[in-house]
């Protein structure tokens, strides 16, 4: 399967200052099912809102996404384009323990859990009484359904410490390249995507 | 045996007064007719034994009066907060789910309410129903919903953009299934609150128009009426006809709050470990 960003341009419309600055300007992608992209530029540049433009979180105001050759919306259910956020807290509902929210996920298996290094016990916790790391592992398993065939992953591990960063992202190529999903990995950290990813493609900003 | 802790005091206190409020709602209906009995041999008597309360200048049982027209007033408030609630329920969502247009009416209309002073707007619709038990309770309903409507509306609105129930839908998730699994558990502890904290301003409403003369007739022993009644013997130094029955009209309204109170932390993740 191929994801492809064709022609993305977006701007925010509701900011109170005067500039109608574009935060994405005739800006394509495509990645393969094999592949693992990785985006990096500094602050502000877009990298989140073109993550959520691609999962389908926000329509671009120009140019389209296409999974197939067919837009997003076609395909029902779940998504098969799943976003990884970089905050945990906000994406997981606060009044659901965790053994939940890991229900919505698309038939979430149990070797997912183990190579994340999800311990049985937090299953019956609610989300306040986990830890921002912990939950972030929730997170990623839920995007580790079934049917997902691309993976936007958000700054995921910039809460986690060192040597849960390499546990997950290497638990994270691994299953990626088992399963042939594709991954788009999001960060700052230049050394990082090197070592994850196959190709990496830099956000310029935008002169407009 | 696990160790007592505040949660089980929660527990303990909230079922406490659910089970004293509906002791004395039972009660009182149990014993209306004894309430209205007049006896002249025994009138203007103290608080003592065997009547606790003391007597009116009929000769009727303060003690059972007071039960009765609390037993009245819990009823208005239960059936008044209720159908005000559920109204607010209703018409929250309903504004922040069906777009603009219905948003805007729903806004006009709690403005609308809000602008008209409570008691005033209730004397004019009870009086339009031509007073009476109806007269209270829909006078009561329509005048109490539009605060909760508000706190409704703006939680449906801000559950609506959460990123939660965006990445829910992401995840397949269907659209009942997320009004009921994600919104509805935010949703019912406001709607709870909203609800207990609309009944004492029920009881105290209808307390109050009643005691104006716009409410319940005068042979129902309803609180408000007992109150007003003993305004005239007041001065003769029959304080036990105002006391008693006012001290457990606020008692009444007490144990709601603590039977709210309670609920909410039982209902809340927050102080699951308090």
């Amino acid at each position: 399967m191929v994801l492809e960003a064709n022609h993305i341009t977006f701007q925010y419309k509701n900011t109170n200052r005067g500039d109608k600055k574009h935060i994405l300007y005739d800006f394509s992608l495509r990645i393969g099912s094999r592949e693992r992209v990785g985006i990096a530029a500094p602050s502000g540049f877009g990298k989140t809102t073109f993550c959520k433009i691609l999962a389908g979180y926000e329509r671009p105001d120009r140019g389209e996404v296409l999974l197939d050759g067919k837009p997003l919306e076609a395909y029902g259910g779940c998504c098969p384009v799943q976003m990884i956020w970089q905050y945990p807290e906000q994406v997981v509902n606060p009044r659901l323990r965790m053994r939940r929210v890991l229900q919505e996920g698309d038939g979430i298996e149990a070797y997912i859990l183990q190579g994340l290094g999800i311990q049985e016990d937090w299953l019956n916790r609610y989300p306040a009484e986990l830890s921002g790391g912990e939950l972030q592992r929730f997170c990623i398993a839920r995007a580790l359904g079934k049917r997902t065939r691309f993976l936007l992953a958000d700054e995921i591990s910039t809460m986690l410490d060192l040597i849960t960063q390499s546990q997950i992202w290497n638990f994270l190529v691994e299953e990626v390249e088992r399963r042939e999903i594709g991954l788009l990995a999001v960060s700052h950290s230049m050394p990082l995507l090197e070592h994850v990813c196959t190709r990496i493609r830099c956000l310029e900003e935008v002169s407009s | 045996m696990r160790r007592w802790n505040g949660r089980m005091t929660a527990m303990f206190l909230c079922g406490l007064a659910v089970l004293f409020l509906a002791a004395v709602t039972a009660a009182g209906w149990g014993v209306s007719e004894e309430a209205l009995v007049t006896d002249f041999s025994r009138k203007n008597l103290g608080p003592g034994v065997p009547y606790l309360f003391g007597t009116d200048w009929l000769g009727r049982d303060m003690f059972l009066r007071t039960l009765t027209g609390l037993s009245m007033s819990i009823r208005i408030g239960i059936l008044a907060a209720g159908v005000s609630s559920v109204l607010a329920l209703f018409l929250g969502t309903l504004a922040a789910t069906m777009g603009k247009a219905a948003d805007a009416a729903v806004t006009w209309i709690i403005d609308l309410v809000m602008g008209i002073p409570h008691i005033l707007l209730l004397i004019l619709i009870s009086c339009a129903l031509g007073k009476g038990f109806r007269g209270v309770v829909v006078g009561v309903a329509l005048t109490h919903w539009t605060s909760l409507a508000r706190v409704i509306r703006g939680e449906v609105m801000q559950l609506k953009e959460a990123l939660y129930i965006q990445a829910a839908r992401k995840l397949g998730v269907g659209t009942w299934e997320i009004a009921w699994k994600h919104m509805f558990p935010h949703l019912f502890p406001q709607f709870l609150v909203g609800l207990i904290l609309t009944f004492p301003h029920a009881i105290l409403h209808e307390a109050g128009i009643t005691f104006l003369g716009f409410g319940l007739s005068p042979e129902q022993p309803a609180i408000g009426i007992i109150l007003s009644e003993s305004m005239k013997y007041l001065a003769m130094g029959r304080w036990w006809l105002a006391l008693f029955p006012g001290l457990f009209l606020v008692c009444t309204v007490v144990l709601f709050d603590v039977a709210g109170e309670g609920l909410r932390r039982l209902l809340d993740p927050g102080s699951a470990h308090v």
